[in-house]
């Protein structure tokens, strides 16, 4: 394996943990702000305060350590990315600013009131469509090179099927993952009213999520055919995906083992996730850029590699008592523990 | 827009979003080792009050730390979106800092999660307390990871340049640049500063208000001793980062103190105006900058005249630099009047227009924060890496910075609003005399 490819492995890894954590933040707000328009608030936010509240931040440094480590590992990103994606990124921090500013305000600081509800569950849906938008763009043919720098084509981009697409995945993909989760953990907590609710949820987005992916895929011919034949030559790991997904929905139907269901979830989508990874491979933008012309010189990949290794070491053992802590913990779970300062 | 004019608004952007990042950031370095401490004195001395101090200080750093993580995240893209060009050299030569910076800060992130809600979920309350050593610690590390990463634009190492291609990159030669020691230790310890004077600026506010509690004056006891130590900690630090510059950046402690001819025996200078490039209404010590550049009254310290019109900073960097070591110096005294008053009873430590004071000592100290990173930022320019990148060569090519200008202002207008709302809701609502009440009442239920 070259250094590059470990490089890009790990990141695509954090990235796909900021996926899975966030979409649970994300999706969360949003059924906690649907669910007060419906008069059921208090179902949810008991479960979001348990749970969110002491993750969140830990959320937002997978998707730093994500960013950080791309300019890392491939400086050339900071160029062609950072110059391209300055709207659309800003846009995400000043939603990513609303999230964290609800925990801020309203779980910390005691503020109520119905609006920040709702941006709290709005702003969760608009980050996901506003970074999904960098994979639309590592496609290629939304951005020009021009005498200045590379430019972004909006025109292009907002009247193309496949940014469109990804985006309708993106939702899809976040609250079906949040609401399994939920259902688990509410089930977890003993609280059937909200198992039910979110089973619910789960069962109606399975279907939405598993056809804008396959969507994709379609979408993907039209665009760039190259990428396309290599997603269709590693159809087994979409194949093995899905199959986790039957399993997931099945299990939902039977009320049956939440935690299995959510850990098929979490296979379902790694596969995938690394699928679509290895057949953009070499590319981190189409035509432009690969891995391997952007990568930074040896000596300061072994040294990050080297201290990623360290970082691992000293952070795996602090998540593992996170999630002991306010995950696998039933009695904190279930809320006979208050501790909060 | 025209290259210049985005250079212009990346400049803004970064300027506002850093000056609004820092204040957090800089409590969030300094307040959890002041929790710490008295967290520590409480369970050692089994007084209530200091426990209490801990975990009040605690709700409200949760609520800044808040406000840091979305701002620190902020800043951090900013960087890759507004100064493409510095980053991708920089991503080649210091990214290993930057990355271990989100280490220190994933661990601190943990554990806050962690501290926050097992309050009284232990037996024994050391063990909450071994809790916060790595928020404490994680808070510190990512001071120091990304101070080195300033420390590195001023004191570029570690690389040549050959053709126009980095090589021999020695990703840890560069960290330890030579303004790396001075810099770190400077945030350091005036972070830990400021975040004692905020907080004595929060006692003596609520003694101001007329609460005589006791809890109070052992809060503003406490922190003023601590403020006092790290204030001189601050100015013996201040007097090496000196001797850095004049080594290592000349340019720009000669544009911070007027010095326009390199001469030996030289003066600090200290206020006044420039009037057709002659100084005047300046206090002058005499030998004070030699002193402060060499250690020796006699030794010649570089002017302006050494270097060209084009490469070095503007002039004003000296109000900067002057306001910075005011306040720090006004601190000392506040805090040494302080300590000596109360040891010696003299009564004009509990009148109020001492205590005044110490209230606007808190605002202060984050002003001379602020003056003292606008110092390095702007006393580096033109250079965003000194002597190898300019920053106007370093922006972003994109035409639409001056509305991302628009839409972060209105953020951090909000976000300041936001948490001043809060805050003082929090500990309005909530008075220590209200809370000693209801924890006596809880108490006695659960004896019942």
């Amino acid at each position: 394996m070259t250094l590059e490819v470990i490089g890009i492995s790990v990141l695509w890894l954090f990235l796909f943990g900021y996926i899975i954590v966030a979409s649970i933040d994300f999706g969360a707000g949003f059924f906690n702000a649907y669910s007060l328009y419906r008069g059921k608030q208090h179902i949810l936010t008991k479960i979001i305060q348990r749970y969110l509240s002491p993750v969140w931040e830990v959320t937002n440094v997978f998707l730093v350590f994500f960013f950080v480590g791309i300019v890392g590992f491939f400086p050339k990103t900071a160029y062609y990315y950072g110059t391209t994606l300055l709207v659309p990124v800003s846009i995400a921090i000043i939603l990513l600013a609303i999230r964290g500013s609800y925990y801020a305000f309203t779980t910390y600081g005691g503020l109520k009131h119905k609006i920040y509800v709702f941006l709290y569950g709005v702003s969760g849906l608009f980050i996901p469509a506003s970074l999904s938008i960098v994979i639309t763009i590592s496609e290629g043919g939304f951005v020009n090179m021009e005498q200045s720098g590379p430019i972004l084509d909006y025109f292009k981009l907002f009247t193309s099927p496949l940014s469109w697409s990804i985006v309708v995945l993106s939702l899809t993909a976040v609250l079906y993952i949040s609401a399994v989760f939920l259902t688990w953990y509410a089930d977890h907590a003993n609280d059937m009213d909200a198992t039910e609710l979110m089973r619910k949820y789960a069962l109606i987005w399975a279907g939405p999520c598993i056809l804008t992916a396959a969507g994709i895929i379609v979408e993907m011919h039209g665009h760039n055919y190259e990428h396309f034949t290599r997603l269709i030559q590693l159809w087994w790991l979409f194949a093995i995906s899905l199959v986790l997904f039957i399993g997931t929905v099945i299990l939902l139907w039977k009320r049956h083992r939440y935690g299995l269901a959510f850990g098929l979830l979490t296979g379902q989508f790694a596969l995938a996730f690394f699928a679509y990874g290895i057949s953009h491979y070499p590319y981190l933008l189409y035509t432009y850029l690969t891995i391997y012309d952007s990568f930074t010189n040896e000596a300061m990949a072994t040294a990050l590699i080297i201290a990623f290794i360290a970082g691992l070491a000293l952070l795996i053992p602090s998540l593992i008592l996170l999630l002991r802590l306010f995950l696998f913990n039933k009695e904190y779970v279930q809320g006979k523990q208050s501790n909060h300062p | 827009m025209g290259n210049e004019e985005a250079v212009f608004f990346s400049r803004v952007l970064t300027e506002m979003t850093l000056s609004f990042h820092i204040i957090y950031a800089t409590i969030g370095v300094g307040i959890p080792l002041m929790i710490m401490m008295a967290q520590w004195v409480g369970i050692k001395k089994h007084d209530e009050h200091y426990i209490l101090l801990a975990r009040r200080w605690t709700r409200g750093y949760v609520i800044t730390v808040a406000v840091g993580v979305v701002t620190g995240t902020a800043i951090g893209l900013q960087l890759s979106l507004l100064w493409p060009n510095f980053m991708e050299l920089a991503g080649n030569v210091i990214a290993l800092p930057l990355f271990m910076e989100t280490f220190a800060f994933f661990f601190e992130a943990i554990f806050l999660g962690i501290y926050l809600y097992t309050w009284d979920r232990f037996e024994n309350q050391k063990k909450h307390l071994l809790l916060l050593i790595p928020v404490a610690l994680g808070a510190s590390f990512s001071a120091i990871f990304i101070t080195i990463v300033n420390a590195f634009m001023n004191a570029p190492q570690g690389f040549d340049i050959i053709d126009g291609h980095l090589v021999n990159i020695k990703p840890l030669l560069a960290m330890f640049n030579p303004a790396m020691p001075t810099k770190v230790a400077h945030v350091l310890v005036s972070a830990y500063m400021t975040s004692a004077f905020v907080l004595a600026s929060i006692a003596a506010f609520r003694l101001l208000k007329g609460s005589n509690h006791i809890y109070h004056k052992k809060a503003l006891f406490f922190t003023m001793k601590v403020g006092l130590i790290f204030t001189i900690a601050t100015v013996i630090i201040g007097d090496f980062s000196g001797k850095y510059l004049a080594e290592y950046q000349p340019e720009k402690l000669a544009a911070a103190e007027w010095h326009f001819e390199s001469e030996g025996k030289a003066p600090l200078i200290l206020y006044g105006i420039l009037e057709d490039g002659e100084v005047k209404y300046a206090f002058k010590i005499p030998f004070a900058l030699s002193i402060l550049a060499h250690g020796n009254p006699n030794s010649e310290v570089i002017g302006l005249n050494d270097f060209q019109k084009d490469e070095t900073p503007p002039l004003y960097i000296h109000y900067l630099f002057d306001a910075m070591i005011t306040i720090g110096m006004l601190m000392l005294v506040l805090s040494i009047t302080y300590i000596v008053g109360l040891w010696k009873k003299w009564t004009y430590v509990r009148s109020k227009w001492y205590r005044l004071l110490i209230v606007i000592g808190g605002p202060l100290s984050i002003l001379a924060i602020e003056a003292g990173w606008w110092l390095d930022e702007v006393g580096r320019q033109p250079w965003v890496l000194r002597g190898i990148l300019k920053t106007k060569d370093a922006a972003t090519s994109s035409g639409q910075v001056d509305t991302m200008l628009l839409l972060f202002a209105g953020l951090y207008i909000i976000l300041g609003i936001g948490s001043n709302i809060v805050l003082s809701r929090m500990f309005r609502k909530n008075t220590i005399e209200q809370e000693l009440a209801d924890r006596e009442l809880e108490e006695a239920g659960e004896l019942y």
